[in-house]
């Protein structure tokens, strides 16, 4: 990277470097099996010990308080060493940051340590059965309990990433069944193991349960435990949702690495499959353009800007860009492609990262919506057919 | 760590656009590619006070000293706005061919827009731009750099590039390696930028289209297949122009990947804009698909700097050469 850092940006950079190359674990096993997931929990304690869990975060709540140029450093060095995709990520990515802005200082002390050091794992609980990328249609209810200083929750959310093997959860539920549609829902925190509460695991397209039903049963919920004001969820969920689908789920290291290592698989077999010469070229060449967009949207947001619809045109081309990535990975294995784990060249690698990116066009809001939202927003054509 | 254009760039970019929009510039086009050179000539000098012409000309021969990044940027309008001549030749490539040889006198008046410069380079481009309005023209083969004359006319898709077949009149001088290379990467990057802009521009005219055109009793940018295909584009062109930005950084600081860097940006940009241009195109319909219509103006350019210096096939050979390289020297 030819780029300007600071020294003291260049010295963050060692320091990571140094200490991943000494402690990263490499690939873990699927962190949506039992095996995997006890591992990926000793490896978030482990970089809690080193205070590389959390490296944006203030200092009492276990981070580094690093620039957003310093973190995307992080990032950078993070996958480059070869480590896992995050186990604690829908907390650190999603909840933490709205916790951030909208939790209470109590609130701030009780969720963000234990999220910290890999103690509580966090499972979303966005989607229904007829709320998927439409949250505004979501029906699981919340009834107000005066007596009891609190709410109870009513029905189903489905989907809900790492809810298997998670502690706790997030999600809205409709509290004032009277209002418009993105009126009247609530954000609420609950333990996972709380009375009332049935998880159901989901086995995904990878064989292991990633996803999971969750069923609510008059689940006791005290006020403490609602994120934002009571009927103001709609406003906190997307402040959440801008988040994650703009920089913070996927920083460029993560593609650099899977492109090189695309590279590295051509160099090994290339000959078998010369044809495929412009698409690993492309692939690398999309992992490069990332790489140099999110220093692009660093800049920006330095400069006090925000992501607004921009994450939507962010999330169109890290998703495609990683789908495309691995078909042209599985491509160069010629008809050992189909094998999956041991069996299968390198570890499996190609096929289970190509099974996980197949996700990437349909969650955080459809590849469709977000080129609604790029068409609508950011090249200003009109709405056109109604939507409430 | 900054990776955006500077409030300089952003204002020289400003000022460019404030003066192009005010131009007729498709009608300059229009004249060039008649055979009238009046009023792209006047252009010529407009820009050459703005200072375009001087961009990377060192400050000793009269110019301004800039950065491959202040190239991308008057690039990437000028490529906005469709304008006529062989600017990639006589300001991204020439200054770095000519300075050191005995043509070095000739930057001066490179710098101040009086003199216009085209220069054929086989393989990469073997016909000169313009040569018939061009105030001197050079064969640049392999390292080995001539004046040059016309000797033929050849018919571009683009009736605005009037190529000339050339041949050397006069004693060659060998040129340094890296003047070469780098002449070649300015080229291949002011290439890439103005693809980004032309992209930049069907987009606009797409999007000012599709607001406007009724057809089955509503606008047609309300047609979601439409909004989906003008959003892909949106996506190719603003992942295009990093590469192309991260390419001219590269280049300013000299690193051994600004090469690669450069045919990233060059394969990116011209499949960005070819995509704008082909989406244009439809969402147009039949009226896009006339000459008498400005549109024809950029999606033609478009197809004929998708083989100016470098076809895609070229550069994504420089960047899988230059990563098997790379990774053979890590792997030792």
């Amino acid at each position: 990277m030819s780029l300007d850092f600071t020294e003291h940006e260049e010295a963050f950079r060692a320091e990571a470097r140094t200490w991943l190359a000494e402690n990263s674990p490499g690939r873990l096993p699927s962190m949506d099996t039992t095996e995997g997931a006890a591992a990926h929990r000793v490896w978030e304690q482990q970089l809690a010990s080193g205070r590389w869990s959390v490296v944006a975060w203030p200092q009492e709540f276990g981070g580094r308080e690093a620039t957003l140029t310093e973190w995307v450093i992080f990032e950078e060095e993070y996958y480059l060493s070869g480590a896992p995709t995050r186990i604690t990520q829908n907390g650190i990515s999603l909840l933490a940051p709205i916790i951030f802005e909208h939790g209470t200082p109590e609130q701030q002390q009780r969720y963000l340590p234990t999220m910290a050091d890999g103690t509580d794992v966090w499972a979303q609980a966005w989607s229904e059965p007829e709320a998927g990328s439409d949250l505004a249609g979501i029906r699981s209810t919340a009834t107000r309990d005066d007596s009891r200083g609190g709410w109870v929750l009513n029905g189903q959310k489905t989907w809900s990433s790492r809810a298997p093997f998670a502690d706790r959860g997030f999600g809205l539920f409709r509290s004032d069944p009277t209002a418009e549609r993105h009126r009247g829902l609530t954000y609420f925190l609950f333990p996972l193991t709380a009375d009332g509460i049935t998880v159901r695991p989901i086995p995904q397209l990878d064989g292991d349960p990633g996803f999971a039903e969750i069923f609510f049963d008059d689940v006791f919920v005290p006020d403490a435990d609602v994120l934002g004001g009571a009927g103001d969820g709609w406003r906190v969920a997307m402040s959440t949702a801008g988040n994650e689908r703009g920089l913070s789920l996927r920083a460029p290291g993560r593609f650099m690495a899977a492109a090189d290592q695309l590279v590295d698989l051509w160099r090994e077999r290339g000959d078998e499959a010369p044809t495929m010469r412009d698409a690993v070229v492309d692939a690398w060449i999309g992992a490069r353009a990332y790489q140099f967009y999110t220093w692009g949207t660093v800049d920006r947001l330095q400069d006090g800007g925000d992501m607004g619809a921009a994450g939507s045109v962010n999330k169109l081309f890290w998703s495609d860009l990683d789908v495309g990535l691995h078909e042209t990975g599985l491509a160069l294995l010629g008809a050992e492609q189909e094998l999956r784990g041991e069996d299968a060249p390198h570890g499996g690698r190609w096929m289970d990262d190509y099974l996980f990116s197949l996700a990437g066009p349909i969650y955080a809001g459809t590849n469709e919506i977000q080129r609604n939202i790029v068409a609508e927003r950011i090249l200003g054509l009109p709405r056109g057919e109604k939507r409430s | 760590m900054r990776f955006a254009i500077s409030a300089e760039q952003r204002s020289f970019g400003q000022a460019l656009t404030g003066l192009l929009t005010a131009a007729d510039v498709p009608a300059a086009t229009r004249a060039w590619a008649a055979g009238d050179d009046a009023p792209g000539l006047r252009l010529w000098g407009q820009l050459a006070e703005l200072g375009v012409t001087a961009l990377v000309v060192p400050e000793e021969s009269g110019g301004i000293d800039g950065t491959p990044l202040d190239l991308a940027v008057a690039f990437e309008c000028l490529g906005h706005h469709g304008v006529p001549g062989p600017w990639i030749e006589s300001v991204a490539l020439a200054p770095s061919l000519l300075a050191g040889t005995k043509h070095h006198e000739l930057l001066a008046d490179l710098a101040d827009g009086t003199a216009r410069v085209t220069i054929a380079a086989a393989p990469l481009t073997p016909y000169a731009l313009d040569a018939g309005s061009a105030t001197h023209a050079f064969v640049l083969d392999g390292d080995a750099l001539s004046a040059a004359r016309a000797t033929s006319e050849l018919t571009s898709v683009d009736r605005s590039r009037r190529l000339h077949v050339v041949e050397a009149d006069g004693p060659s001088e060998i040129l340094a390696d890296t003047a070469v290379a780098r002449g070649l990467d300015l080229a291949a990057l002011a290439c890439s930028a103005s693809l980004v802009g032309a992209g930049e521009r069907l987009l606009r005219d797409s999007v000012t289209y599709v607001g406007q055109r009724r057809q089955f009793g509503r606008v047609i940018g309300e047609y979601q297949a439409l909004k989906h295909a003008l959003a892909d584009v949106r996506v190719a062109l603003d992942f295009a122009r990093p590469l192309v930005h991260g390419a001219a950084r590269g280049l300013e600081s000299g690193g051994d990947d600004a090469t690669r860097d450069v045919s990233a940006a060059k394969v990116a940009a011209t499949d960005a804009a070819t995509l704008a241009a082909r989406t244009a195109l439809q969402v147009h319909g039949a009226i896009g698909y006339t000459m008498e219509h400005d549109l024809s103006i950029w999606i033609l350019r478009v197809r004929a700097l998708a083989g100016a210096w470098g076809t895609t096939s070229h550069h994504r050979g420089r960047v899988l050469d230059h990563l098997m390289r790379s990774a053979a020297c890590t792997s030792d």
